[in-house]
């Protein structure tokens, strides 16, 4: 599938494009298709997203997982401090961008 | 230490201003992204891989506690609590919201510092030896000219786009504690009959194509110092290629042109600049060395330290070097705890360093590009003291410039530049070589670890070395061997096919047991690869 990505224009959060607008959690993003580089001209103008731009990613039993470690990455917070991650309560969260 | 006179403090002010409407331009709609992208990278502010970060310029890494107490108040109120200090001595912080940056850059401001020139095609913030105006062995105290450098290069309307970005040291010892000869420019101030001035080297750097500087100019006059650089970056300004960032640094142009061709047309220059009068007024040298006048020493001091306490014996033989007053020490503090991550302060720690500075060093701190803070004025008599303190805030190890000292980029940890992740590496390392003994038998080894070719991690100049590469979208891990950024400059050289983490970690580990069943009496790991070659450490790693 095709995900949507980019980083919010005032917070710099990274966020997700869930289908009827932005998420942090990359398990909302929904697959674009075709249509992400519209959608990402379309959002940036509006002023809601920047640097946004389009990864390949698949559906796991986990949910929604980006295809590059980098993604992953962003999608999870830096590794090195789990406390900083959407999962803060977890301390082997970083072995999910493995 | 420098103040800001009314011409610096305005040209500060105005900057924070200018940014605050781009800013509210940018949120407003009125510049795209494509346009206001420029405008904050001259103002330090990137868009990262989670976040906006804000690089801080730290001038020759000097700061004083009332600048060290704004960097742990502006972590806790804009950031998430803590912040990264860099191999080039500067601090960024990873979690900064647009709406905030100019109000960060006016909290900076009020104490005398910015952000600018810290991204882009621009001669960066000018970066020095941390024991600058303290070490027994410097010939002068490089920060006078590194500060003239800085206001030289502040916002010098020829040198703002140039064809990459530009970075000079200035060192004054024989020891080289700044990596001198990695830098595009790097100046080391001697004394020949009576006279100081400048051996320049131009045209070294890390990144994708590393280069030892050679030296072009045996000694320039402290009064041409300023005129000689302009020549320097007037040829390379003029010549440099645009074409290509990848071949855009000096130290490409220098190899190409070869290094006598470039030392002409330099000479050419100067002469030609020699008849602008350019160079600044000597009253305005003297103005600035005023402000690094040594502080009063106390004297009649004891010069005993009392070793009773073994934890603190360790930490003094290995933390705490010899300062020019002999009563007084210069104290290192590291910022490689053994689970931490190198560079990290938290605002408390950061906080913690300010009042050491303000209490018992003479409100002087330093930064140094191993990632790593000093105290550059301490009584021997208070050094107990301090590292008690130290010790209670976690920051106490006695690790310097030993194998779990290591240099880290931030890596794909916050990095979009990167590759593969610096800095759980590091760690792993740091814990495989924990053992305290096992790291003093190793002695000095210096590893370093950049997650890309970019190398903010110096990787070319560790003794170990370990560049991060992307295989296939897995992470994977080279290995060099026999690099310094010292004195005796040398670059690294690929031991062969990668590894994954946990297998660079594994062959570091057979590498220092070569080193330790090879090395003669008083050999450091550099010395014994040096002496007996890449071979044996190879056969042992592959096989």
């Amino acid at each position: 599938m095709k995900i949507l990505t980019g980083n919010d224009l005032v917070s710099g959060d990274v966020i997700w494009w869930a289908g009827d607008g932005w998420s942090r959690q990359v398990g909302d993003s929904v697959d674009v298709g075709q249509s992400g580089d519209d959608l990402a001209r379309t959002e940036e103008a509006a002023l809601r997203v920047v640097g946004a731009y389009v990864i390949d990613a698949t559906v796991t039993e986990d949910g929604v997982r980006p295809a590059h470690i980098k993604d992953r990455i962003r999608a999870l917070g830096p590794t090195v401090r789990p406390d900083l991650t959407l999962k803060p309560n977890d301390a082997d969260t970083g072995n999910w961008v493995i | 230490m420098y103040r800001y006179d009314s011409y610096d403090q305005s040209m500060v002010d105005a900057r924070v201003e200018e940014f605050r409407d781009q800013v509210q331009r940018r949120l407003s709609g009125a510049l795209t992204e494509d346009q206001f992208k420029p405008l904050r990278l001259m103002n330090g502010l990137y868009l990262q891989l989670h976040a906006y970060m804000l690089r801080v310029a730290i001038p020759y890494g000097t700061l004083s506690a009332r600048q060290m107490r704004k960097l742990g108040e502006i972590a806790a109120k804009y950031d998430r609590g803590y912040g990264h200090f860099t191999t080039r001595q500067n601090l960024q912080y990873n979690w900064i919201k647009l709406a905030d940056a100019p109000d960060i850059l006016a909290e900076l401001a009020s104490v005398e510092m910015h952000a600018i020139q810290t991204s882009g095609n621009c001669i960066r913030n000018i970066s020095s030896d941390q024991y600058a105006g303290v070490s027994p062995d410097e010939v002068t105290d490089p920060r006078p000219w590194a500060e003239l450098l800085r206001q030289w290069s502040s916002f010098h309307p020829e040198f703002t786009y140039l064809p990459r970005k530009f970075k000079i040291a200035v060192i004054a010892s024989d020891e080289d504690r700044a990596a001198m000869r990695l830098h595009d420019i790097g100046l080391k101030l001697v004394e020949r009959d009576g006279r100081i001035g400048a051996e320049v080297y131009a045209g070294g750097g890390m990144g994708r194509t590393p280069m030892v500087a050679p030296l072009i100019r045996d000694f320039v006059s402290e009064d041409e110092i300023v005129s000689y650089l302009e020549a320097c970056l007037r040829v390379y300004n003029r010549y440099g290629r645009r074409d290509n960032k990848y071949k855009a640094r000096i130290k490409i142009l220098v190899h190409e042109l070869g290094v006598e061709e470039y030392k002409r047309q330099v000479e050419e220059e100067f002469a030609h600049m020699r008849t602008l009068g350019l160079n600044p007024p000597v009253e305005e040298l003297d103005r600035i060395r005023a402000f690094f006048a040594p502080p009063a020493y106390e004297s009649d001091l004891s010069e005993d330290i009392d070793r009773s306490d073994p934890a603190f014996a360790l930490w003094v033989d290995r933390q705490v070097a010899a300062h020019k007053a002999p009563s007084y020490a210069i104290v290192n503090i590291s910022l490689k705890p053994l689970t931490g991550i190198p560079g990290d302060a938290s605002a408390e720690q950061i906080e913690l360093v300010a009042s050491l500075a303000d209490q018992y060093s003479l409100d002087e701190i330093r930064v140094t590009h191993a990632q790593n803070l000093v105290l550059p004025h301490v009584k021997k008599a208070d050094l107990y003291a301090i590292w008690q303190k130290l010790d209670e805030a976690g920051l106490a190890e006695a690790n310097l410039d030993l194998i779990t000292d290591i240099i880290a980029c931030p890596g794909l940890d916050y990095c979009a530049l990167a590759n593969a992740r610096s800095i759980p590496l590091a760690q792993k390392i740091a814990q495989r070589f924990a053992n305290a003994e096992r790291q003093a038998e190793l002695g000095e080894l210096k590893l370093k670890i950049s997650g890309c070719i970019n190398a903010c991690g110096h990787h070319h100049a560790g003794h170990i070395g370990i560049l991060g590469v992307d295989r296939k979208g897995v992470e994977n891990f080279q290995l060099l061997l026999g690099g310094s950024g010292a004195g005796d400059a040398s670059l690294g050289q690929i031991t062969g096919p990668g590894f994954s983490e946990d297998g660079v970690v594994d062959a570091i580990e057979k590498v220092t047991d070569i080193y330790l069943a090879e090395r003669t009496q008083g050999e450091r790991f550099l010395d014994t690869y040096r002496r007996i070659g890449m071979k044996p450490f190879k056969e042992a790693i592959y096989g």
